[in-house]
């Protein structure tokens, strides 16, 4: 089939080697032949390991013994688990906040004034550095009695609050740090998408009479579609690896209030005290199934955009 | 090589079978010594014992890898079974702690070292943390003393004495409340430090044996007698006695309010006491009482963490770790191992000279006089892992919210059905 297709370059045709005969089809795999068999051996064989520990009631060290559902059934009653599940909705949708607090930041700086470079620069900042810098520097922030956020709150006369100590608010404040970098990354996003946007567009609205929010939501947003769909694929994304600034702010406390099932399934399996391998990777399979309902949709959509196209 | 090699330690192993011909031997091969003292001094002190080792063994070849305690604490699991790689010995921490390890057959059974003379008499003292199934698994290399760090000034200048009794606990500490203080500062982010606690207020409320029927699982969270040592407690939670938000701070962030005066104790282990001078108290200001009997009628027990060495079974040259571990638990090692320049704890060798430090000194004298009721671990080294971590949890939110006591106490009792099954 593939021979058939190739040039005929000489009279001995059946005389060259196999590859050379099937090189076009073969030369493709060949490339991805790296790439394929890490993502096999790192990635889709380890999903499964997984699926297949989480049947077991493991130690890690000993001998395994099979549960069947069991750790999933223990799951269902364990209320860490459900704190956990909570944690993780909060953070998918407060993280979202990124995306529309990049897009004004962008919009706001998306102008020619002197030194406008600085200023995107120090507006990107907090992406650059790593979040276990951004995780104590909050922690600073909130600190009860020496932290500038109470000393702030002192002006006004406020006694102050623990962020981090108090369960209902601990999980806001972290996610509040963390909206800090995400957010100069959805800005970046959108400054490049910014710069696509088509100005005779723009022209002609503005001679239809459009400006300010009609402007907006009617003419700049559509045109920055493909930056919103890549800005909400890696804050979802995001809000579910969140994982680094708990582990660094509180450690999952107050009393484990503010835990997400990532941070739950270190500390079940691989932590100081975790010994559970099997109820881990239990934990483990939920977080997968959360991120493949996303990563279906994400891929789905983008699957649509292609076929439109 | 490797078969060469293997060959030689089993003639090697064959030649040296009587202990005490394995001291004198020449010690040949190569000898792997995992570490978790990644601290400056206890590191230094590490490396002079084995600096020492090594001069009386020169034809050895000694490799050392300090791991970040923190760390050490997941990685052991990973180099315990690692074949070849595995270590020839292991630092890590005696009773129950070491128990997942004994159980998967990952430490060697060196109860053959307990029974020779030297260590048999003078480790008795720590025989029984080291000891699973009847058989002893390690030994140990320094334990410290618990109790209650104080600021004497403090107490001075309100006229208060070391209590003799809860009764006088809770009033010197309702004095120091009324002075504008708080009496004990304490950083629960690290949940251990709430486990010191629980410790002692249920061996003092209910006694040692009680306190390990638990421990064990003979006893139910629910139980009423837990029930009391929580309400002793919460006398104290709820007279202002600790600091207020600690849930936020770590141990060592809490060790500053001892120091500027806000708080006027600490329930702490003896390595506390290095960073409290590091930060400019005099030993005139820093002094030290035992926990004070709570119930008359239960003996004083004690908690002395102790920290120890072991051989994993997968080692390759277990007779240059057998004669390593007689080196480090030997009287002269033991005296200046754990001196004040170096560890700056207590020696588990009983000829050993202790160090002139009134901390030491007086934590050795109550530990050997004054503790008839037993020598506990820690809540986290006598309690299964799993427990440790949900109670301790449990103790943080207990010290926040007393109110929900009910709640925790149910929620612990259903660890531990599942934990001791």
């Amino acid at each position: 089939m593939t021979t058939a297709a190739l040039p005929t370059t000489g009279p001995d045709r059946g005389g060259r080697s196999w590859y050379k005969r099937n090189e076009i089809a073969v030369t493709p795999w060949l490339f991805l032949a790296p790439a394929i068999l890490f993502f096999a051996v790192y990635v889709i064989f380890p999903i499964f390991q997984s699926i297949n520990i989480s049947f077991y009631d493991w130690d890690g060290l000993g001998e395994a013994t099979y549960v069947g559902l069991g750790n999933y059934a223990e799951l269902m009653d364990d209320g860490a688990f459900e704190v956990s599940l909570w944690n993780n909705v909060k953070w998918l949708v407060f993280y979202l906040l990124a995306i529309p607090g990049g897009l004004f930041i962008a919009l706001f700086l998306n102008q020619t004034v002197t030194g406008i470079r600085i200023y995107k620069s120090l507006f990107f900042f907090p992406f650059v550095i790593s979040q276990v810098v951004v995780g104590l520097v909050f922690s600073w922030f909130y600190l009860p009695n020496e932290g500038l956020l109470n000393a702030i709150l002192g002006w006004f006369g406020s006694d102050g609050i623990n962020v981090l100590g108090d369960p209902t608010l601990a999980t806001y404040g972290i996610i509040a740090a963390g909206l800090w970098p995400q957010t100069a990354y959805c800005m970046i996003l959108y400054l490049t998408g910014l710069n696509a946007v088509d100005p005779e567009q723009v022209e002609a609205a503005r001679l239809d009479g459009a400006k300010g929010w009609k402007m907006l939501w009617y003419v700049i947003v559509p045109q920055l579609k493909p930056a919103t769909f890549i800005a909400f694929v890696v804050t979802i994304i995001g809000a579910l690896r969140s994982f680094d600034l708990i582990s660094i702010m509180t450690n999952g406390g107050p009393f484990g209030q503010t835990r997400v099932l990532s941070y739950y399934m270190f500390e079940k399996a691989l932590s100081e005290y975790g010994f559970r391998m099997g109820y881990g990777a239990a934990i483990a399979v939920v977080l997968f199934l959360i991120m493949m309902i996303f990563i279906a949709y994400f891929l789905w959509s983008m699957w649509k955009e292609e076929k439109a196209r | 090589m490797r078969s060469m090699m293997k060959a030689s330690i089993a003639t090697l192993a064959l030649a040296v079978a009587s202990p005490a011909f394995a001291e004198s031997h020449a010690l040949s091969g190569d000898l792997k010594i995992f570490l978790d003292t990644s601290n400056p001094a206890p590191r230094a002190t590490m490396e002079m014992v084995i600096a020492e080792f090594q001069e009386m063994h020169p034809d050895l070849n000694i490799e050392t890898t300090v791991i970040d305690r923190e760390a050490y604490k997941t990685q052991i699991r990973n180099f315990l079974s690692a074949g070849d790689e595995t270590p020839d010995v292991a630092t890590w921490y005696a009773a129950n702690r070491m128990k997942p390890y004994v159980d998967a057959g990952l430490f060697e059974d060196v109860s053959d070292l307990w029974t020779e003379e030297d260590i048999a008499n003078n480790l008795a003292s720590t025989k029984g943390a080291m000891t699973i199934d009847g058989k002893q698994w390690g030994v140990p290399y320094t334990y410290y003393q618990w109790g209650i760090y104080y600021r004497k000034d403090i107490y001075e200048e309100l006229g208060l004495t070391e209590p003799a009794n809860f009764d006088e606990m809770k009033s010197n500490c309702q004095a120091i409340v009324e002075s504008g203080r708080t009496c004990y500062t304490i950083g629960t982010k690290n949940f251990w430090t709430s486990g010191g606690w629980f410790d002692y207020l249920n061996m003092r409320t209910h006694g040692f044996d009680f306190h390990m029927d638990l421990a064990q699982g003979n006893v139910k969270w629910t139980d009423d007698r837990v029930r009391e040592t929580f309400a002793n407690w919460r006398e104290l939670i709820d007279m202002g006695g600790f600091v207020e938000n600690h849930q936020s701070y770590s141990w060592q962030e809490s060790l500053p309010a001892l120091v500027n005066g806000e708080a006027a104790a600490i329930l702490k282990g003896n390595f506390a006491v290095a960073p409290l001078r590091e930060a400019g108290l005099t030993d005139d200001q820093l002094d030290f009482f035992q926990f004070p009997p709570i119930n008359p009628d239960v003996e004083l027990a004690e908690d002395a963490p102790t920290d120890t060495f072991h051989i994993p079974a997968n080692a390759q040259n277990k007779d240059a770790a057998r004669a390593f571990l007689r080196h480090v638990v030997s009287a002269s090692t033991q005296s200046v191992m754990n001196n004040g320049d170096n560890l700056g704890q207590l020696p588990v060798n009983a000829q050993a000279s202790i160090d002139d430090d009134k901390f030491l000194s007086e934590g050795f004298t109550m530990l050997s006089e004054n503790s008839p009721g037993g020598v506990a671990q820690f809540f986290d080294r006598d309690f299964p892992a799993e427990m440790a971590a949900e109670a301790m949890q449990g103790f943080q939110e207990f010290m926040v919210f007393p109110d929900n006591l009910d709640d925790i106490l149910a929620r612990l009792d259903k660890v531990q059905e599942r934990v001791y099954k």
